[in-house]
């Protein structure tokens, strides 16, 4: 009987196993246990993919949600507001000052509802990860995995999102382009944080709570204005907000004003999407291998 | 195949398995009877090694459950209690992705999920969902799915709980089938017609205890006798009959409904009963079934 080719890399000794065969094991591999990690999770995205293969149209909104955004900016709020003072100091108009914030208010939202709505469904009703971990696949596989797909989905949003920008005129700097791997960052963060609070949504009606963590986030994390107009103790409020994060990496990478700060910016959201999805696992492992 | 010793499964306070030894052979098909709550399906996710044990010993496939989870899934099948199909996808589709949860090729997935929709009878709800299948076609496809591995071990929880009897006994063909094909069976059921079918050895099992353990004819040999006669009364006239017609049977079980005379011949000790001026609604003579083992083990029907 023919059996299906399994990982030769789940060894009972983890450490014993990494000591003979260190080029097999990825560094994930060789940190975790085996039952929690089969180094399996793209078969997660293979299964997005699957899905999605039917439902491509849901990508379109990846474009008209930036164009309607930029143009109420562009043609409405901007006849009000003309100027503003960019991250540099030097004066922008006030399109260009939103409109990388909002990339990373995209990519959050995007990653927020990926990971809160659809892991929600599948976790409780679907039971479609009862069904995973009856095969080799553990839990940090399909932590992984589902994140994963919603920073590649991030990602595909971002991309329309900077290739309307670039159509509104609002790619002033190629340092721009790095805010692709920001709203990537930023999808990282937030669908690993959104799927640890998804494990924990008892009905539908508990969406509510991320919807009232998620707007005054979008509101109030610097997207619309910035930092200086808030008090003093404030500000150290909004700067633990990890939107907060996104959008100074945006908004300084579109104009091109670089500055060491980004680094920790950057560190912040890795470490969010590391936490976050080291809980995943976790919280799922405690509730599906029961 | 499955070596478990003094295996226990707590949830909180609760015990629900207390401490069982089983041992599954090679090649054959064992069985789990007991009602609802006795600790089957505990006991077979241990033995799917998705759900840690809390006590004892456990080998499957001589590998330990705990160290050794995913490699021993590699082999398994599992057919849960309640359909776990992704109702995201189509019939197709589903087969495929559990192949590739597996780590099987592309190729080798397509080439199963074709031969698999074959043996399920699903062709031709290839391509549609999921959800737009009955209840025995998912019961089916479940199956079905619980073979892309081609499992040296195949795990059937309930597998025909809610079915209709010719989706049943379809369910049974393909099973049969299997088993011919080299592969070891375990099955829970509360329906012991199923397990006497199916099974060459089974355990009884009843509040977390294993209570019998034995092939299906002679668990039937050991704790009951070869016929069984039924006696029904109109309702409110049975008081008082069991004590009548003991002398007739080797044990007389009162249920709410009839009175059950276990006996070598039921032909004649209906015509003592009827000797004795007792005049049932109905009578019946049958078989020993499992059902009567369990009757006499723990003084309860299987299905409540």
């Amino acid at each position: 009987m023919r059996t299906a080719p399994t990982s030769s890399t789940t060894a009972p000794d983890a450490a014993a196993q990494s000591a003979t065969a260190p080029a097999r094991r990825g560094p994930l591999l060789r940190m975790l246990p085996a039952p929690l990690y089969a180094g399996r999770a793209r078969a997660l995205l293979e299964r997005s993919a699957m899905v999605y293969s039917r439902a491509w149209l849901v990508f379109v909104s990846g474009v008209v949600e930036p164009l309607l955004y930029l143009l109420a900016f562009q043609v409405g709020f901007g006849k009000l507001v003309e100027q503003v003072t960019g991250p540099g100091g030097q004066p922008m108009s006030y399109v260009a000052f939103v409109a990388p914030a909002l990339l990373a208010a995209s990519a959050m939202n995007g990653a927020v509802f990926d990971s809160t709505f659809n892991v929600f469904f599948k976790f409780r009703y679907n039971k479609t990860y009862d069904a995973i971990l009856a095969t080799p696949l553990g839990p940090l596989d399909i932590a992984l995995g589902e994140i994963g797909w919603a920073v590649l989905r991030g990602g595909l949003y971002a991309l329309a999102f900077l290739g309307v920008m670039a159509g509104f005129g609002l790619v002033t700097s190629p340092w721009a382009l790095l805010l692709l791997p920001v709203a990537l960052l930023v999808s990282f963060a937030f669908s690993a944080v959104g799927m640890v609070c998804a494990t924990f949504l008892k009905s539908p009606a508990q969406f509510d709570f991320v919807q009232l963590a998620v707007m005054p986030m979008f509101l109030l994390s610097t997207t619309f204005y910035p930092l200086s107009v808030y008090p003093e103790p404030l500000q150290y409020a909004v700067q633990c907000l990890p939107l907060y994060h996104g959008v100074e990496l945006t908004r300084g990478l579109a104009v091109g004003v670089l500055d060491v700060s980004m680094l920790g910016h950057a560190a912040y959201l890795l470490a969010l999407a590391a936490v976050g999805a080291y809980f995943t696992a976790k919280r799922l492992a405690r509730l599906l291998l029961r | 195949m499955v070596e478990a010793k003094a295996l226990v499964k707590r949830f909180g306070d609760f015990e629900a398995v207390r401490g069982i030894d089983v041992q599954v052979r090679k090649g054959e098909a064992f069985g789990f009877l007991g009602p609802n709550g006795a600790g089957k399906s505990s006991t077979m996710r241990m033995i799917a090694s998705t759900s840690p044990r809390s006590d004892g010993d456990l080998r499957v496939l001589g590998m330990d459950p705990d160290v050794d989870g995913p490699r021993i899934r590699a082999r398994l099948g599992s057919v849960p209690q309640q359909d776990t199909l992704d109702t995201e996808l189509t019939v197709r589709q589903n087969l495929q992705i559990y192949g590739r949860y597996f780590g099987m090729s592309r190729a080798d997935v397509r080439r199963k999920a074709t031969e698999l929709m074959e043996f399920a009878q699903l062709a031709e709800r290839a391509d549609g969902l999921v959800d737009a299948l009955s209840g025995g076609m998912k019961r089916r496809l479940t199956i079905a799915r619980s073979l892309v591995n081609d499992p040296d071990l195949l795990l059937l929880d309930e597998p025909t709980t809610g079915l209709d009897p010719q989706a049943r006994h379809m369910l049974w063909d393909r099973l049969f089938r299997l088993k011919a094909g080299g592969v070891t069976l375990i099955i829970t059921s509360h329906y012991m017609d199923e397990v006497e079918q199916l099974c060459d050895r089974l355990v009884v099992m009843d509040g977390g205890h294993i209570v019998a353990e034995g092939s299906p004819s002679e668990l039937i040999a050991r704790y009951s006798t070869r016929e069984v006669l039924e006696l029904r009364f109109a309702p409110g006239e049975q008081g008082g009959i069991a004590e009548q017609v003991a002398e007739f049977g080797e044990r007389v079980e009162e249920l709410p409904d009839r009175v059950l005379v276990y006996t070598g011949d039921g032909e004649r000790a209906l015509e003592q009963v009827h000797g004795r001026d007792v005049r049932p609604v109905s009578s019946l003579v049958r078989r020993s079934t499992l059902e009567d083992v369990f009757l006499r083990l723990t003084g309860r029907t299987l299905v409540d």
